[in-house]
């Protein structure tokens, strides 16, 4: 498979890494050239440094014949503007936008793209340490965002 | 009209200044705390602190009874985010954003926000205007750029100078709106005849520009 990861911070760095070490193509891209510092020796992909939503970027990335993108920045509506561009303008099968703000995420879950709010789902996985219980399924976890809505 | 304006820059500024001049009822929110208090010290209580992104935010300044939201933040992202709220969420009729890299009019039409100004893009066909009398210029792109309006000039040679209207090959995906002539404004007859010093104002989509080109410009503009 072929994957593009925008955002070289410690998630988008280690994602790069599990992709790499299991066989798919990868590129990353960043607009700091610094932050590919994270990404271990050994890495075979691609790393790209500029603005996600900048087409010319995402197409240096590879977009084009990309199956999946991943949008990791540390600005949620970074993520959400390049994952609307992976999934309408460059038809990408599968796009993730992690988005912080979980009103955002459920918004922009609502009107159809696919968001993973990783704030709900580690303090729900927080939660369920603290208390001892057995963890949730992954959708618990993530519906756990209504709490944020009125 | 009750207008909500995001983003207190420059653009922000003046434009909650003249609406409220027009007698509309405004909102200017301005994310950093700085900045907002320094633009409730000059406009009163139309500018207040907040993140146009934030759905709580939307919901406390009355989102949903907004008639215009203008998104006109440095960040084209942030942009994109509270017009497609604005419209999707809180049904707002008309919301308007400012994109700074002008690539992104194009990307923002394609994910529904239809409105798009970008000050790079007109400041630019003002630039090509100046410097390329005789050529094709666009304008501005209409019916969410589905249109191109565009101009030019007639030059001595031009190729449609001093020629009748149906003599000149327009391509099929076009329609010739208007002829400038001075201070007036012709409506185009086939019998009409394009003068040197004439301005041509035509409709076109975007394939047929290049035809449009061939077919207006002077030869050494082609």
């Amino acid at each position: 498979m072929r994957i593009v990861i925008l955002g070289c911070g410690r998630v988008g760095s280690a994602l790069a890494l599990f992709m790499d070490r299991e066989g798919h193509e990868v590129a990353i891209v960043d607009r700091d050239s610094s932050a590919f510092r994270r990404i271990p020796p050994g890495f075979k992909g691609q790393t790209i440094r500029g603005l996600g939503i900048d087409e010319a970027i995402l197409r240096s990335a590879g977009i084009e014949r990309a199956d999946c993108f991943a949008a990791l920045t540390n600005g949620d509506n970074t993520n959400i503007m390049a994952a609307q561009m992976a999934k309408v303008r460059f038809k990408v099968p599968r796009v993730v936008a992690r988005v912080y703000d979980p009103i955002r995420a459920g918004a922009y879950h609502e009107l159809g793209i696919d968001t993973l709010c990783t704030t709900v789902i580690g303090a729900g996985l927080i939660q369920d340490f603290l208390l001892e219980r057995p963890w949730r399924s992954i959708e618990e976890y993530a519906k756990l965002v209504s709490l944020f809505e009125q | 009209m009750f207008v909500i304006v995001a983003g207190g820059g420059k653009i922000g500024y003046y434009l909650t200044k003249a609406l409220v001049k027009e007698g509309h009822e405004v909102l200017l929110l301005e994310k950093n705390p700085a900045r907002a208090e320094q633009l409730a010290e000059d406009l009163g209580e139309v500018a207040r602190q907040g993140d146009g992104c934030e759905m709580r935010i939307m919901r406390e300044v009355g989102m949903a009874r907004a008639d215009v939201v203008a998104a006109v933040t440095g960040d084209d992202e942030d942009n994109l985010v509270i017009c497609q709220m604005a419209q999707r969420h809180f049904h707002v009729p008309r919301a308007i954003a400012r994109v700074n890299n002008p690539q992104n009019e194009e990307t923002f039409r394609a994910l529904g926000v239809k409105e798009v100004v970008s000050a790079t893009s007109v400041i630019y066909n003002i630039v090509e205007q100046e410097v390329e009398s005789g050529d094709v210029v666009p304008v501005t792109a209409i019916a969410g750029g589905r249109v191109e309006v565009v101009q030019v000039e007639v030059v001595q040679d031009s190729p449609v100078a001093n020629k009748l209207v149906k003599d000149v090959p327009l391509p099929g995906e076009c329609l010739l709106a208007a002829i400038v002539r001075g201070e007036r404004i012709l409506q185009p007859s086939m019998t009409t005849e394009i003068l040197p010093g004439d301005t041509l104002v035509a409709l076109v989509g975007p394939e047929d520009e290049h035809v449009l080109r061939q077919a207006l410009a002077s030869p050494k503009r082609k």
